[in-house]
């Protein structure tokens, strides 16, 4: 065979260091799982999210000095973004009715200016009330309020679970369909890497985890698997192709032959995910870390375990030339 | 070599150029504009429609393209100015029969509109706005139903005159029924089986009396379940109606659960309250012997035990002091046609309290009228003799707490009557069918709590475009010049297909209006990053066939031709993906996995069949040397 190779990396060989490398990664993530858990959003405990945004800087201390005084001893308040933006979380409670909960804080807040410019400094009163076609453009405005109670975060949890069930089984399916089930296996080991180590950081570093950052999550199981099939579908061609040759050297070449076209794509991907991340908005802030997270991680797992992965399982050119009459669309160019 | 047979360029044409025109909605923004709505019973027509005008063109504000539709009237303005002017002088015109809403609709051109291209429908993310999702508490309409039947079946056996010892609704659902003797047990039961038949019975000894255990039906469960949160839902209708949401979501989801979702409100507290609003029916006697002298009432005289209403027309009306029962012992109201002389009626069922006030009221009282009064609390904005908005200290506008009383019709007692009778004297079927919904709606038929709210302030929903408009175009900007830079001629083509994938895209979203939200940004964007996938690989590929010594007309062959089962591959298993995100997410999920199944389809056919066309337009059928790639 004449093919010349742009790259000429030994991937395979370093599948052990790879492997051992992995191995440490999901332990450190399924340890911080288990000990610290996730930062769950409102999405899932159920609660109130209120952000406000203020005209100008507000201290913290302040925001939730006023929200004990209203009763929100348990509030969670921190800037959202800049220090005009202030984001505030309380957890459920048995007594209160939740959809109430937000009018209570806005009000809380609305009052405690009121109170800060009394009558002594009318000037200042203007400026914090501007007038501007509605003449309730005071110096707190509300942005966005969530509520979530505690039926729905509940069916949110699960049906997020179940989601990655039912996913991770689909591309099983189709997997063993198209190629043959060690395939399957190895690119269900890799999504379960990529999908571990990525929640194990987001559990590490305790960013927030929310209904977006699982659609993220799920939208990396679509890439990552990509990426492998990619990387796959050359597998099999070689093997039908390269006679001579040894499993573990047909995988060598095939991943260097599809070398380029992964970082490409890697690359291009992350492009629009960094534009996602600076011009995005802060809503969608956690939802980029987790793409990006992922398809670094994704890109890693179809050179360095999926293959492997299917290696180890014992792959031999004889398990692919049975399924030939699904590879038909080769012999065209053969 | 190369070269595309006519069809399929015609076939691309044919795909492409719908696509810009059902995509180019979307260009031509928002006009500020009004949507005027009557609330209950008034109605809008040619007059509301010329005063509008008139009140209008007195004030000199200029306005266009004024519609009447089902709805209401719908007028547009040039500026926001304008607009909120305009709202001020409609709404002092009018009074509060009417409701007057800001909204933004489409400038979509009208030739645009013959073709039903409209641009997207964005997500409350993105213009704004409360979306509720409301629980319809079952368990107690149920157990409400089962209090009710207690009472029912109480009078029920003592009209047949059956014995018993005790009827009481049992702490785990379920009503118990003690009997004297065996006897009196299966007239009992035979009563049960043809009057309520919504009960299954089953027989019981008890401290040894014979019993009945009665428990409702699985079929009248399901009916209750069913009715309750159809009537919650038409109860919400009416109240968000009066909220003047110009494009209001009332949606069943699930078995109990009700999606409501007002774009573009500001006012939230106000929404909650309204939807949250409980009005009641009162059944009054008409004051007969007073009547005569009503002017003395309207001069400030009214007669003690006596007050002075309004019906709907406006017309002055006294009624006697004291309620005789309330809406709360409707059962049912429906309306239908007087078998006797077709006109409309309203058929009302009451429980078993009402029924027996109701025959005692009614039987002394033949001859003379019974008023239904419409009873509601509402809070509105306090507003001066000029019609400005009266402001607090803080420069908020102050809210006065107001009671709606009106009589809804007052006819005159024919017969005495039971637990079913029926309104007549209604001058139209619609008219039966306002009251009847009135009647039902009166009370939600179950508790009903917010289960989940997000609502999206106004200038958050303006910063959420812009800052997907930026993400998209930044991202994009970066591909096309990256993909320009490293593939050159086939870089440009590549291009071409992204652009106008993403037009595709914007085409497809527009024409089956899928909600587009934030979310739904983030998936146009990682389509665009993975859209360019396909390009790569089958570029990649034409460079390794060029690399192996073929030539360059037999490596754009190979190219395309080998990369086509990966790409299919590859996108078959993000498509499951993506599908199963949508049958599994909710709301912002949801939009996500909507616009990532888009993009897979469209950039497969950009990526694959355009890119294609194109570069067998530059290179296809002649003598190449050299590939621009």
């Amino acid at each position: 065979m004449a093919t010349k190779e742009k790259y000429n990396i030994d991937f395979l060989g370093m599948r052990k260091l790879a492997m051992g490398f992995s191995l440490l990664f999901v332990i450190i993530s399924i340890a911080s799982l288990a000990i610290r858990g996730l930062s769950f959003g409102i999405d899932f405990t159920g609660g109130t999210l209120v952000e406000v945004s203020y005209q100008n800087t507000v201290e913290i201390e302040e925001v939730r000095n006023t929200l004990s005084e209203a009763g929100f001893n348990d509030a969670i308040v921190q800037y959202f973004g800049t220090a005009k933006d202030v984001m505030i979380r309380v957890p459920l409670k048995g007594t209160e009715k939740g959809a109430q909960i937000s009018e209570k804080i806005m009000r809380s807040l609305h009052n405690k200016l009121d109170e800060s410019v009394t009558d002594t400094d009318p000037v200042s009163k203007e400026q914090t009330c501007s007038i501007k076609g509605q003449r309730q453009v005071c110096q707190v405005q509300m942005r966005r309020v969530e509520f979530v109670g505690p039926q729905v975060g509940d069916e949110l949890a699960n049906q997020g679970g179940l989601a990655m069930l039912y996913a991770l089984f689909g591309i099983l399916a189709y997997v063993a369909f198209r190629f043959e089930w060690r395939f399957a296996v190895g690119s269900v080991i890799a999504l379960v890497h990529d999908v571990t180590i990525t929640i194990g950081i987001f559990s590490l570093f305790q960013m927030e985890f929310t209904l977006t950052v699982l659609a993220a999550i799920l939208a990396v199981i679509g890439y990552s698997l990509n990426d492998t099939i990619v990387v796959f579908d050359r597998i099999r061609e070689n093997f039908r192709k390269l006679r001579k040759e040894n499993p573990q050297e047909i995988m060598n070449r095939s991943i260097n032959q599809t070398l380029p076209r992964t970082i490409l794509t890697s690359l291009t991907t992350l492009l629009v995910l960094v534009s996602l991340y600076f011009f995005g908005g802060d809503i969608i802030h956690n939802f980029s870390v987790a793409l990006i997270l992922g398809i670094v991680v994704g890109t890693y797992s179809s050179i360095y375990i999926a293959s492997p992965a299917v290696l180890m399982l014992g792959i031999s050119r004889e398990n692919l030339l049975q399924v030939k009459q699904e590879g038909g669309d080769q012999k065209t160019t053969l | 070599m190369n070269k595309y047979p006519l069809w399929k360029y015609l076939l691309i044409l044919a795909v492409i150029i719908p696509g810009f025109l059902y995509a180019l909605p979307n260009l031509y923004g928002e006009d500020p504009a009004l949507q005027i709505s009557a609330t209950r019973t008034a109605v809008i027509d040619e007059g509301t429609e010329q005063q509008i005008k008139s009140a209008l063109t007195d004030k000199k504000i200029s306005f266009y393209g004024l519609v009447r539709q089902e709805s209401g009237i719908q007028l547009r303005f040039k500026n926001t100015d304008d607009q909120l002017k305009a709202k001020e002088v409609v709404e002092k015109e009018l009074g509060d029969k009417y409701t007057v809403a800001l909204n933004l609709v489409p400038a979509t051109p009208a030739w645009m509109e013959i073709f039903g291209a409209e641009p997207m429908y964005l997500g409350l993310d993105l213009r704004g706005g409360v979306h509720f999702l409301m629980e319809v508490d079952i368990d107690g309409a149920i157990s409400n139903t089962e209090k009710r039947l207690v009472s029912d079946l109480r009078s029920g056996m003592r009209e047949n005159k059956i014995r018993y010892l005790s009827v009481v609704s049992l702490k785990n659902g379920g009503i118990q029924v003690l009997f004297p003797d065996q006897e009196r047990l299966t007239q009992g039961l035979n009563t049960i089986k043809d009057d309520f038949t919504s009960l299954s019975a089953k027989e019981v000894e008890r401290d040894g009396k014979p019993s009945l255990i009665l428990r409702l039906t699985e079929k009248a469960k399901r009916e209750i379940r069913d009715s309750s949160v159809k009537q919650n839902m038409t109860a919400l209708r009416n109240r968000i109606n009066e909220l003047g949401v110009a494009e209001p979501i009332v949606q069943q989801q699930g078995d109990n659960r009700i999606v409501v979702q007002l774009p573009g409100i500001q006012d939230t507290a106000r929404a909650k309250e309204i939807i949250g609003r409980t009005a009641t029916l009162e059944i009054m006697m008409v004051d007969e012997k007073n009547s005569g002298n009503i002017q003395a009432a309207l001069e400030g005289r009214v007669p003690v035990g006596s007050r002075l209403y309004r019906d709907r027309h406006n017309a002055p009306i006294l009624l006697k002091k004291g309620i005789i029962y309330s809406g709360n012992n409707i059962i049912d109201a429906s309306a239908g046609i007087d078998s006797r002389n077709g006109g409309a009626v309203v058929n009302i069922t009451l429980d078993a309290r009402g029924a027996s006030i109701n025959q005692r009221i009614t039987g002394e009282n033949i001859g003379k009228r019974m008023a239904v009064v419409y009873v509601e609390q509402k809070s509105s904005i306090k507003k001066d003799e000029q019609g400005n908005v009266v402001v607090d200290k803080s420069g908020r506008p102050v809210k006065v707490k107001s009671r709606i009383e009106e009589v809804i019709t007052a006819p005159v007692i024919r017969d005495q009557l039971g637990k079913r009778f029926q309104i007549e004297g209604l001058d139209s079927s619609k008219e039966a069918r306002d009251l009847s919904l009135l009647l039902r709606a009166g009370a939600l038929a179950a508790p009903i709590e917010i289960v989940e709210e997000r609502t999206i302030g106004p200038s958050l929903g303006k910063e959420n475009i812009r800052t997907g408009f930026l993400s998209v175009a930044y991202g994009l900007g970066a591909i096309l010049i990256f993909m320009l830079f490293y593939y050159r001629i086939f870089g440009l083509v590549a291009d071409i297909a992204l652009v106008l994938n993403l037009i595709l895209m914007v085409a497809v979203l527009s024409l089956f209006q899928a909600t587009l939200t934030l979310p739904g940004v983030a998936g146009i964007l990682l389509t665009i990053g993975m859209a360019v996938d396909a390009n790569v690989l089958i570029f990649e590929r034409i460079r390794e066939e060029l690399r192996n010594g073929v030539t360059p007309q037999a490596a754009i062959h190979a190219g395309y031709d080998k990369a086509l089962s990966t790409i299919v591959d590859a996108n078959i298993t993000t498509l499951i993906a993506a599908i199963v995100l949508f049958n599994f997410g909710t709301g912002p999920i949801k939009g996500f996995a909507v616009t990532l199944s888009i993009g897979i389809v469209t950039s497969m056919f950009t990526a694959i069949m355009v890119s294609r066309g194109i570069i067998n337009m530059i290179y296809g059928g002649r003598q190449v040397k050299k590939l621009a790639i």
